[in-house]
């Protein structure tokens, strides 16, 4: 009986996909294959199987091709339309010979892509760095000593929603210098959503941890690098996720107010020499980039769930 | 015997919106060394403040607590607690979790091989040995509470403090944790006060039984003695008369004499 079941379900399986490929039935297709597999109907399942990754690949990888060459023709049609703006294939061509030598060096106001984009990378690092330093331990203090929390909190409240490049002519009258004060405006405006997002984690450690720690009597150094740095690490890392994207955010601008060799910089060289292509590379080079620092932390946040 | 764990005239008022609230009062209690004692009662009634006042996890508003002729001021290693929710930290393993607790208590007497023999000696008592590695994400909810058991007997805490340990497992788990536990708690003899609603649990594991008047300002309302010979054995007691006429007792106080009206 179970045999006649299954092998019925397994031919009536293909049919089933290739009437509808939506979500739904594939999803569905996925969870049948387990009951007939037992039975005497290997080969027809397995083909099915193979068919249906193929589908699940194609589900993953359609849609967002599908939207990017929506985008790209959008572009094209606008630039064709106005005439201003350079299409993607002139773009596209402009990239390729940009970065077929990206670290040349004519000179400071000529030095390769690879240069800009190393050295803007740099003054993320060294702020975001500094703003990582002092902000995650301030976060941890503040989560944890209701007092300091209550006196920190006005300070923040009003500093935090303050626009990042309003901070730059205080960092370059203290500083006296333009590229520290770059370094300034980030560390200044990327130190918020850690400090922020690791007290807030302190403040949500379930009390049973906590009461863990109370009875075992565990001494404050042992609280943190047991219980919370370990529970408060998630909340933290998202903390910095939120700071290096504000952080990516903030230097193009900083760049362009600050000069220097950088991202920044060089769109705003670029567009006193009207080279329009490579403005638009620039933004797709920073968008990438913020892309891939992003996904670099949550695949670094994944290793640390519970 | 002497006076092992001492409760006089304890209270215990909560500050709420509503104003007082007195969760329990005039809690008198002697709980002997090596016994066994339950706290029974409806949910509600403040059996599990009263376990919380004793490990020192809150204050009490009134009245004097002891535990080995020191008052009782706050938590520590000697009242161990076994948290309902078994309360294991995710990011250590079983080791990693009862290791925390045995180099707490002992680190500044004892080297590092002695701890890490504690560890595992403590994991073996509860059958775990097999298990020591792992993380608690990949374990049974009953492994889980055992690794929590270990983790309190590993501190040879002067008392253990269960609050409904096996609450949350299924009925099968739970039959075979209380006998584990009864067999544990037989061969250390140690002093233990478990909270629990379950008459059942109470009769087999208990010398004596606490049963609790309804909150609010609930008290001990009476305390059976059990008197099983022990070792218990489950079956054989299932058809025994006086654990029957235990098991009918406890059930009249909390359903004749103290009836929950429905909440």
């Amino acid at each position: 009986m179970s045999t006649v079941i299954a092998m019925k379900k397994s031919s009536i399986e293909p049919e089933l996909q290739k009437e509808s490929p939506s979500p739904d039935t594939i999803s569905a297709a996925t969870s049948i294959p387990a009951q007939p597999a037992s039975a005497a109907t290997a080969t027809p399942s397995a083909s099915g199987r193979s068919a249906e990754r193929i589908r699940t690949a194609l589900n993953v990888v359609i849609p967002p091709l599908l939207g990017l060459a929506l985008f790209i023709l959008a572009w094209a049609a606008v630039a064709q339309h106005g005439k201003t703006l350079p299409g993607p294939l002139k773009t596209w061509h402009e990239a390729v010979q940009l970065f077929s030598d990206p670290f040349y060096d004519h000179g400071p106001n000529d030095k390769g892509i690879g240069w800009n984009i190393l050295r803007s990378l740099e003054r993320v690092a060294m702020g975001f760095g500094m703003a990582a330093l002092l902000g995650i331990p301030l976060g941890f203090m503040i989560g944890r000593f209701d007092f300091l929390n209550r006196m920190t909190a006005p300070v923040i409240s009003i500093l935090r929603p303050v626009s990042p490049l309003a901070w730059l002519p205080i960092g370059l009258l203290v500083l006296k210098e333009a590229q520290p004060a770059a370094i300034w405006v980030i560390f200044i405006s990327s130190i918020w959503p850690m400090i922020i997002n690791t007290a807030a984690g302190v403040s949500k450690v379930p009390q049973d941890y906590l009461n863990v720690a109370r009875v075992l009597n565990l001494s404050e150094w042992k609280i943190f690098t047991k219980i919370l740095f370990p529970a408060v690490l998630p909340y933290t890392l998202t903390g910095i996720r939120l700071s290096i994207g504000v952080a990516w955010l903030v230097i193009v601008a900083a760049e362009m107010l600050t000069g220097g060799v950088g991202l920044g910089f060089w769109v705003w060289d670029e567009w006193n020499n009207l080279n329009v292509e490579h403005i638009i590379i620039a933004i797709f080079v920073v968008g990438i980039i913020g892309l891939l620092l992003e996904q670099c932390l949550l695949l670094l946040a994944k290793r640390f769930e519970y | 015997m002497k006076k092992y764990v001492q409760l006089e005239q304890v209270e215990k008022v909560f500050d709420t919106k509503q104003g007082r609230f007195v969760a329990i009062t005039d809690v008198n209690l002697t709980v002997r060394q090596g016994e066994f004692v339950s706290i029974i009662g409806h949910s509600g009634c403040g059996k599990s403040t009263l376990l919380n006042l004793i490990a020192g996890l809150m204050p009490v508003s009134g009245g004097v607590m002891l535990c080995a002729g020191r008052e009782i001021a706050g938590p520590g290693p000697d009242r161990a607690v076994v948290f309902q929710n078994h309360s294991l930290l995710p990011w250590l393993t079983c080791f990693g979790n009862v290791h925390l607790a045995v180099e707490r208590v002992f680190g500044g007497k004892e080297n590092r091989d002695a701890l890490q023999r504690r560890t595992e000696e403590a994991l073996s008592l509860v059958g775990l040995s097999h298990a020591m590695h792992k993380l608690p994400q990949e374990i049974s909810g009953g492994m889980k509470q055992r690794v929590g058991i270990a983790r309190a007997l590993s501190m040879q805490p002067k008392v253990l403090l269960l609050d409904e340990p096996f609450g949350a497992l299924d009925a099968l788990t739970r039959a075979h944790l209380q006998d584990e536990l009864m067999r544990v708690m037989g061969s250390l003899g140690a002093t233990a006060i478990m909270v629990t609603h379950d008459v059942d649990e109470a009769v087999l594991l208990s010398d004596r039984i606490v049963m609790m008047t309804n909150g609010p300002a609930a008290t001990i309302g009476e305390i059976l003695e059990v008197g099983l010979p022990r070792p218990r054995s489950r079956l054989a007691l299932a058809e025994d008369s006086h654990y029957v006429h235990l098991r009918g007792e406890v059930l009249k106080f909390l359903y004749e004499r103290h009836k929950r009206e429905a909440a």
